[in-house]
């Protein structure tokens, strides 16, 4: 297979810059707070119905809260990037299905395994990245190349 | 305070998503597409990102408590599932489709994207089918 890189969009320095943010926002909350800043966990223990979730629904609403309005606030100083989305509305269904019932049954996502848990070394996120890096790499050759869905 | 620092800790990590591009469905696609015009910009993210959150977890790595005094919640399992890799392969499959990973769809769903809404509405009844059928049966 030859390899073409796209370098009129190859954007190593803000991409580098955004990922040090988010990884000072998860070195933040482990430090403050002492939690671990995987979305999907965050997102499916505020919506867990369980009592034993109770105690932690404090700590992940203000973090989700923080999160959804960084848009807002990215806008109030710069003109907010788009988001190109070329997926159907069957498509980001079912891939909604997906990533959340995936990503809770892997017990994380890009976030959870990909920075926080690289970065503490551990061999399950390892694990983990390479398991979605993999099928994401091959759904994406199968959907735009094969089927040629895109 | 521990509050303001949670919510600003969730503003910084959006302002990180956005910046980076990870909250643009087409460019996520370009960087997973290795066999059309690959974009390997979005590898930059996880390079930053583990550099400096690398430095946040070595200065927790031997303390029990934040000096609010909570408790520091690191995970301790260490046992590689056949749960870890299905689930995680069912992850990826997903983040290829839309070009969405939870993070940045609710970025997204902030900016006011239907889209957004629409792929976190799914995200949301996803989870809830793991975590009430799925997760249930197999105990």
């Amino acid at each position: 297979m030859h390899l073409t890189i796209y370098w009129q969009n190859f954007t190593p320095g803000s991409a580098l810059l955004g990922g040090m943010l988010i990884g000072f926002g998860s070195a933040l909350l482990v430090i403050f707070r002492g939690k671990i800043a995987g979305i999907s966990g965050i997102l499916g223990g505020l919506i867990d119905t369980d009592s034993t979730a109770n105690s932690h629904r404090l700590w992940r609403g203000l973090f989700l809260i923080g999160l959804v309005s960084s848009s807002f606030v990215y806008q109030l100083f710069a003109p907010l990037p788009e988001s190109n989305i070329s997926a159907s509305f069957g498509t980001l269904i079912f891939a909604g299905l997906l990533v959340g019932f995936g990503t809770r049954m892997g017990a994380g996502c890009t976030s959870g395994h990909g920075i926080c848990g690289l970065s503490r070394l551990s061999i399950r996120s390892l694990i983990a990245t390479i398991s979605f890096m993999f099928s994401g790499f091959v759904v994406c050759y199968l959907f735009l190349h094969v089927l040629r869905m895109g | 305070m521990k509050n303001i620092i949670t919510f600003v800790t969730g503003l910084i990590f959006g302002l990180g998503l956005i910046i980076s591009g990870m909250t643009n469905p087409d460019k996520v696609i370009r960087f997973l597409d290795i066999g059309g015009i690959w974009d390997p910009s979005l590898m930059f993210v996880m390079f930053g990102g583990i550099a400096v959150a690398f430095v946040g977890f070595k200065f927790v790595q031997n303390k029990s408590q934040t000096v609010f005094d909570d408790t520091i919640h690191l995970p301790g399992t260490t046992h590689i599932s056949k749960e870890l890799v299905i689930g995680s392969l069912l992850f990826g499959a997903g983040w290829a489709l839309a070009g969405f990973c939870p993070g940045p769809a609710l970025v997204a769903l902030g900016a006011g994207y239907k889209e957004a809404f629409i792929f976190v509405m799914a995200m949301i009844v996803g989870m809830t089918i793991h975590d009430h059928f799925f997760k249930v049966c197999g105990k």
